[in-house]
């Protein structure tokens, strides 16, 4: 069988491997203990957790009047930080499926991770709609299940149940696509694990994988069926949550461009989270033979892509209102009014963070600076968070009628909740790095001979 | 009934590949390969038949459409037709395009969920199943071939060593 690789394609494996040093390299987070800054870390995100069950309790024993809604601007943080999560949500998906697809080997070593990243971001995610709903105890009542009233079904023309059901369908299939690739990597833990609880668990945890030859073939087919259901669905999602706004008669919402801007976004935004994670995990997991600079160099292109895509999306929103010569276009988003208004703030914020700052990108030293990317990485995520909070609130600030103008003030329980599910996505993300495989060892074994430093050294040197 | 098989480990995945295809060459019936990762062309060398999975799956994605599209037909134009921001609900046909979306996101639901549960079902995985690779060597870097005893034992051991195999070993199996 014939490993070759071109010598110009990069090793995406460094060092002189072997299968049993990838084996130990992954295991070893798990079978050794967690450092200070481990504890440090989640010590910290675990008190903005509990800081966000309380704001989070607080609400629904209260009511949604304790944030700081009002009349006019009645969606502001909560579904600002839904969509910001959603969005984020999208990368390891695309990691994962996407680029299975364009059978890109770089997405080995990350896969795992994004895909955690990616399912932990959805719960955040998940918690606002139901949060927003006041009575989170008739949250069943979006399901399509026979009731007491009649039966009242649900509305299927709302873009709102289309979330629902594209929210769940996407969540529940990005679990299954990850736990089926993890099964192989708990496997291989449970045959080298000596502690009698550890080995148990992960018995469990593997579902008794063994290799065989007829499961590898099978297993190979599903992941690319999978990968195949999964990007025409991570596409679906962030469409339908744009559908949400798209569909209605809000100046500055009504928008046909949402959903391929939204998609891009949400790729843009998920990225430059899976480099914040990634570039610190690979440090603090020792797993710099598996995260490259290849790596992180590769997803600064995918965010260049897509940051230039929804950036030529707000120039044309930009443009069109402007050129429509109607006023009420005057006060979207994306215009004079709204650059020079009580929001001009919220608005330069968008235009430097997703605009300005990543075209530093095209500079390969800086692309290819972990320092730098991970800098970048935290821009674009506050920039996609001010992306979502200027749709959603400069939009609704200002109405059809002047009367009815005003601004918006988040109070302690909005902030508490935001940074409350900050603290649970580390918490889940930081567990996360301590029991489970960060990389898919199985796949990784397999390109070992071909991407691998040591081996294609030796290949290219014969 | 119980009847012997050789199990002969490799520690390296293209000398197993030419086992496999030397092995079956001396017509040698090879019961099953365990190995750490997917190795490119065992099933080939194998001559597994290809697996139908992806075809379970489109069928489990039809299902789902149908279910879909029964399920919003009768919820919203049968059962219970409201006008709804003066779009009523009569008929299917015109209220269609509002339906897409669902009958996407199902037939996606349908088709991934239940193929991956048909698979686990094929492949005997599951929630406390027991693992049954012989060697635990064979989730790290080691490849395992098992296979039957047929004729002498002592030949066998030796072709299998001259293969490649680091180790054999002869293994009483019940069945």
């Amino acid at each position: 069988m014939s490993h070759y690789e071109a010598p110009i394609r990069e090793p995406l494996i460094l060092g002189d491997k072997s299968y049993h040093d990838i084996s130990n390299d992954i295991a070893a987070p798990i079978e050794g203990k967690a450092n200070k800054w481990w504890w440090t870390v989640f010590i910290i995100a675990l008190i903005a957790f509990l800081w966000g069950i309380g704001a989070i309790t607080y609400t629904i024993g209260t009511g949604i009047g304790v944030w700081g809604l009002n009349n006019k601007i009645n969606w502001a943080w909560d579904i600002t930080n839904f969509v910001w999560w959603i969005g984020i949500g999208h990368a390891g998906t695309l990691i994962s499926a996407v680029l299975l697809l364009f059978r890109q080997k770089w997405r080995m070593g990350i896969n795992r991770s994004a895909e955690a990243m990616t399912i932990f971001a959805v719960f955040q995610a998940g918690l606002f709609p139901i949060i927003h709903m006041g009575r989170v105890w008739n949250g069943y009542w979006t399901m399509p299940i026979p009731n007491q009233f009649g039966s009242l079904w649900t509305n299927f023309n709302s873009p709102l149940l289309w979330d629902v059901f594209a929210i769940s369908t996407y969540l529940s299939v990005s679990v299954v696509f990850w736990y089926t690739g993890l099964l192989p990597d708990f496997a291989m833990i449970r045959d080298r694990a000596t502690k009698p609880f550890q080995k148990k668990i992960y018995k469990l945890l593997s579902f008794g994988w063994t290799g065989r030859a007829k499961d590898w073939q099978r297993f190979e087919e599903v992941s690319l069926v999978l990968a195949g259901l999964a990007t025409p669905l991570v596409l679906s999602v962030h469409t339908i949550v744009s559908f949400d706004f798209a569909t209605s008669v809000i100046p500055g919402w009504h928008s046909t461009v949402y959903p391929p801007y939204f998609v891009a976004g949400a790729v843009f935004s998920g990225f430059a989270m899976v480099q914040t994670l990634l570039i610190i995990m690979r440090k603090v997991s020792n797993l710099e033979a598996y995260i490259t600079r290849v790596h992180i160099e590769n997803m600064n292109k995918v965010i260049l892509v897509t940051g230039g895509i929804v950036m030529v999306a707000y120039m044309s929103e930009f443009f069109v209102g402007w050129y429509s010569g109607s006023s009420y276009e005057d006060f979207t988003y994306l215009s004079v009014g709204a650059a020079t208004g009580p929001y001009w703030w919220a608005f330069w914020a968008l235009i430097f963070c997703n605009g300005i700052f990543p075209q530093l990108l095209w500079i390969k030293k800086l692309r290819t600076s972990y320092t730098f990317s991970f800098i970048a990485a935290l821009i674009i995520n506050t920039g996609m968070w001010f992306e979502r909070f200027d749709i959603i609130v400069i939009n609704l600030s200002r109405g059809h009628l002047p009367s009815t103008w005003t601004q918006f003030e988040p109070t302690f329980v909005d902030i508490g909740i935001f940074m409350g599910t900050i603290g649970f996505f580390f918490v889940l993300f930081l567990l996360y790095a301590r029991t489970f495989p960060a990389v898919a060892q199985a796949e990784v074994k397999s390109i070992l001979k071909s991407s691998g430093d040591g081996f294609k050294r030796a290949r290219d040197n014969k | 009934m119980s009847n012997k098989v050789i199990h002969a480990l490799y520690d390296d995945d293209d000398v197993l590949l030419k086992a496999v295809k030397d092995v079956r060459e001396a017509n040698h019936p090879i019961e099953e390969v365990y190995t750490p990762f997917p190795v490119h062309g065992l099933e080939k060398a194998m001559g597994l038949k290809d697996t139908r999975i992806a075809i379970t799956s489109f069928i489990y994605g039809l299902m789902g459409l149908g279910f879909a599209v029964w399920m919003m037909n009768y919820m919203m134009i049968q059962d219970w037709p409201q006008n709804i921001g003066g779009k009523p609900s009569f008929s299917f046909a015109e209220n269609m395009p509002a339906f897409v979306p669902i009958m996407f996101e199902l037939t996606v639901f349908f088709a991934a969920h239940l193929m991956v549960i048909t698979f686990y079902m094929r492949s005997k995985i599951g929630p406390f199943v027991k693992a049954s690779n012989p060697d635990p060597r064979t989730t790290d870097d080691k490849f395992l071939m098992e296979v039957t005893v047929k004729g002498d034992e002592k030949e066998l051991v030796d072709f299998l060593s001259q293969t490649g195999a680091i180790e054999t070993k002869i293994v009483e199996k019940e069945s």
